[in-house]
């Protein structure tokens, strides 16, 4: 599927949805709560047959948490970047797409324990690198740790 | 939906739960696989990461892009300069700036050696972890000839923090094309030695044929790739799905296989070198003249998101950037491949016993500081 | 050609004629006991310093070369290293069983020690038995190695424990039955009749084709018996940390490790002995040019330089080949050696029968 066609289909699936301005992937822009169901139909629709994510990840941006998703198909060839925006950076919660790829599983795990945003329905949501008694997110941008962090 | 590995109450009698690991002589480094063992089978594995988590992604954050790429190559250290070009790669489409072919070639054939040279280390390593003493050294011996040559040119052996963004830090030393040269007439001769000595012995085969079968659509699945992900029939090598560097310019097979079993992730690697030093010998002779490094006025990346895939030793590495116009990142991701090879560990290997654990982990290659970063 | 009879017998008359019976006896059996501790603790030690420089030469290095002129005192080095350790005591383990397994394993070997022949009457004791009795007393070594990993009170020393009894039961069929096909042939199992018998050549080209069938046999068997080579899953270093013996610190484990080196020269001197000619010169047909130069090399060179050949060959494959599995191992010696070996003796049986070998 060319760009235009991918933006098409997922809008049809998702009214809401906003394009981005990346130029590598379509970057399609879509609400937390539609995330589950616009990836298992990317997954498992025949046109798209996205199966593989290759990247699962967080960024802390002024207008909230952003919680990126990279798809792409090992069938057609085509890739996607999907964007989720969480505005409430106290309380950042999506729904979980770990049964949809396996992979998700252990990046969500990772993106729990650097930047705090708790998915829902998840198997086993629980730090993956810092200790369990660990307190703070540290890939926030307002994390302070004066003993940890060195500037 | 898949049983958890949450509840770890040992269900039936005759079950118990070692830990392998964190120091132990097979997992190569800090990884420490709490394995729930029936009597000699593996029930499950629950790997716990993060003992050498440095917090690169956050410190790159405050450094400027030259500065972070040291960091880089400090994930995979057997793969550093594949690291450092993916870096170097993202920031170069970032500014939207292109490389002279000089430099382009000289990154190929480094990354092929740095290629050679870490399959070279995980087949001492593989027979070493399987008993047999002596492929240690064989391959030590064989990859201190490609060292001495990054010492050369570089300054250092293993990381070496040589290709910046816009191009090369310093130009390749006159004898480079001569030593590495040599060093293909050498190990064409050499290789083969390396078959009679592991791959067509009845023992070595019996130990590694149909144990840990990773099939294609778990691999696709738990997201695995590289020679792993290639031992199962997932077409996975970016250099033929999204070339880049001299990639474009070479001829060489990606090399697959479907049984998916410990014995064909080890026969990719091996055909791997061969293809790589045909990539070299395609290359090296050919070096155009050019500059090593382009003149710029800073490295800022525009505003946006930029994101490059490249394959090293073990699998895809993507470097996702943030920026917002600065000479630091946003945010900077690395997507390791080691992280989604780690764990399907528990699924290929459950069932086996734990002699066959040694072999799956040796035959899947992990290098633990890419897990944590 | 040498003989250590007169020698031998004129040491026992001296003493008869010097001291009552009992005490005759006693002194000369103290006199032997000091003799077999010496060569065993210096056999012992050359076989580990054997062991370091073949495998560094085939591994593309040198091994030890400082300590010493060619690193020959290296072990002696190890040793005393070795006896200064502290002895860790361990908490919850069975202390009697913990302390008592180092001493089963070493008497076990020592013993078998006794009834070998290196040269013509210079042999400790000639039982009529002979071989026999060195199955025997070898199998004493297995109690040694399960009282170690019980009494050690961890879970890998158990494993190691558990696998390496299984191992070494099931190979010490395979032993017995090789070396009975060298028996039917030799007729006795006395050791020294066995040599007698291979005055004309030895088993191993006499007996041909079988007793070449047997000789690789009762080389892998032995192999796997001894704990070494692709056999080492007890003690793999990448497995299991070290089986067994993880728990022993400084002498004990000097005795664990000692008592492998060991059996692997019992069985090399058992192959020598039955397959190989035992302390005879090699005779090429009816040379006698040849034959009186052979016959000029005494035979205790004889007897060792053919142990030294075997036990290079055992140091060679463990040096090359991966590490087999336990349930491969296992499958090997009970579905394919096994049948195998009894197919073999039966051959060797009708051969003996029909007077068919040489």
């Amino acid at each position: 599927m060319t760009r235009e066609e991918l933006t098409a289909f997922v809008t049809e699936q998702v009214p809401e949805m906003k394009t981005g301005p990346c130029k590598e992937f379509p970057e399609l822009i879509v609400p937390a709560d539609k995330i589950h169901a616009l990836a298992n139909t990317l997954k498992e629709h025949p046109a798209t047959k996205m199966d593989y994510l290759f990247c699962l990840t967080a960024v802390d941006r002024k207008d909230g948490l952003h919680v990126v998703y990279h798809l792409t198909s090992s069938v057609h060839g085509h890739s996607a970047m999907l964007r989720v925006i969480l505005p409430e950076k106290a309380n950042a919660v999506v729904s979980t797409v770990s049964y949809v790829w396996k992979a998700a599983e252990f990046y969500e795990r990772e993106v729990f324990d650097l930047f705090g945003i708790r998915f829902e329905n998840h198997p086993d949501l629980r730090r993956i690198f810092l200790d369990d008694d660990w307190v703070g997110f540290p890939l926030r941008k307002d994390y302070k740790d004066t003993f940890t962090l060195e500037r | 939906m898949e049983e958890t590995l949450v509840d770890i109450d040992l269900k039936e009698k005759e079950e118990y739960i070692i830990n392998i690991g964190p120091q132990h002589p097979s997992t190569h480094g800090v990884l420490r696989l709490e394995t729930c063992l029936q009597g000699e089978k593996v029930k499950y594995i629950i790997p716990h990461c993060g003992y050498i988590h440095r917090g690169i992604e956050k410190m790159s954050e405050k450094l400027t892009y030259p500065q972070l790429l040291h960091l880089t190559d400090r994930m995979d250290y057997l793969s550093a300069h594949m690291n450092n070009e993916a870096v170097a790669l993202c920031v170069e489409k970032a500014m939207e700036v292109e490389v002279s072919d000089r430099v382009k070639y000289i990154r190929t054939i480094l990354a092929e050696l740095s290629r050679i040279a870490s399959h070279q280390l995980w087949w001492a390593a593989f027979g070493m972890d399987l008993g047999a003493l002596t492929t240690f050294f064989y391959g030590m011996r064989d990859r201190e000839k490609i060292l001495d040559i990054f010492e050369e040119t570089t300054g250092s052996r293993l990381i070496q923090s040589f290709i910046t963004p816009g191009g090369l830090m310093n130009d390749v030393h006159p004898k480079f094309q001569k030593r590495v040269k040599e060093f293909i007439q050498y190990f064409r001769k050499k290789l083969p030695e390396y078959d009679e000595l592991l791959t067509g012995n009845v023992i070595f085969r019996e130990r590694t044929q149909g144990i840990g079968v990773l099939s294609k659509e778990v691999a696709i699945d738990y997201g695995v790739t590289g020679p792993s992900g290639r031992g199962s029939g997932f077409h996975c090598d970016i250099r033929k799905i999204a070339p880049y560097s001299a990639y474009p310019l070479v001829k060489f097979n990606e090399i697959t296989y479907t049984e998916g079993d410990t014995y064909h992730r080890y026969l990719v690697r091996m055909n791997e070198m061969w293809e790589s030093l045909s990539i070299i010998e395609q290359l090296v002779d050919n070096v155009p003249q050019g500059d090593i490094m382009l003149t710029l006025k800073a490295i800022k990346a525009p505003k946006g998101d930029y994101y490059q895939r490249v394959e090293t030793a073990r699998g895809e590495l993507g470097v996702y950037i943030v920026s917002d116009g600065g000479p630091s990142p946003a945010r900077i991701k690395y997507r390791s491949p080691n992280f989604s090879n780690l764990f399907v560990l528990n699924k290929i290997s459950a069932g086996h016993k734990i002699a066959d654990l040694v072999a799956i982990s040796g035959s899947l290659d992990l290098v633990i500081p890419d897990i944590d970063r | 050609m040498y003989d250590f009879t007169p020698l031998i017998d004129s040491i026992t008359t001296y003493l008869n004629g010097k001291f009552s019976p009992l005490w005759a006896g006693v002194i000369s059996m103290l006199l032997l006991g000091i003799v077999i501790l010496l060569f065993y603790a210096v056999i012992g030690l050359y076989l580990v310093y054997a062991e370091r420089k073949i495998c560094a030469r085939m591994q593309n290095r040198i091994g030890p070369n400082r300590v010493g002129p060619m690193g020959l005192f290296q072990t002696i080095a190890d040793l005393i290293k070795l006896l200064l350790k502290e002895l860790i005591y361990i908490r919850n383990a069975d202390g009697f069983l913990f302390n008592i397994a180092p001493f089963i394993v070493i008497v076990a070997s020592i013993m078998a020690i006794g009834s070998i022949p290196f040269a013509k009457g210079l042999q400790a004791i000639d039982l009529n038995i002979g071989v026999l009795y060195i199955l025997a007393i070898s199998s004493m070594g297995v109690i040694g190695i399960l009282i170690a990993g019980w009494g050690s009170n961890s879970k890998y020393s158990v494993i190691g424990a558990m696998r390496s009894g299984a191992q070494i039961i099931s190979y010490e069929l395979s032993v017995g039955l090789a070396l009975l096909c060298i028996i039917i042939y030799a007729g006795s199992m006395q050791l020294s009749e066995i040599i007698e018998s291979q005055k004309d050549g030895w088993w191993i080209f006499k007996g041909h084709i079988p007793a070449l069938i047997a000789f690789v046999i009762y080389l892998i068997a032995g192999t796997a018996e001894t704990n070494r080579g692709p056999f080492d899953l007890a003690e793999a270093e990448s497995e299991l940390t070290a089986g067994f013996h993880t728990e022993y610190s400084g002498i004990k484990f000097a005795f664990f490790f000692l008592a492998e080196y060991m059996n692997m020269f019992i069985i090399a001197s058992i192959a020598t002995t039955l397959f190989l000619g035992g302390w005879l010169p090699f005779h090429l047909f009816n040379w006698d040019g040849f034959n009186k130069v052979m016959d000029f090399i005494p035979p205790v060179f004889w007897f060792f330089g053919k142990t030294a050949f075997v036990i290079y060959l055992m140091m060679w494959f463990k040096w090359t080949f991966p590490r087999l599995r336990i349930d491969q191992l296992l499958t090997l010696e009970w579905k394919y050696l096994l049948p195998i070996n009894l197919m073999n003796l039966v051959l060797i049986a009708f051969l003996t029968l029909m007077q068919w070998h040489f």
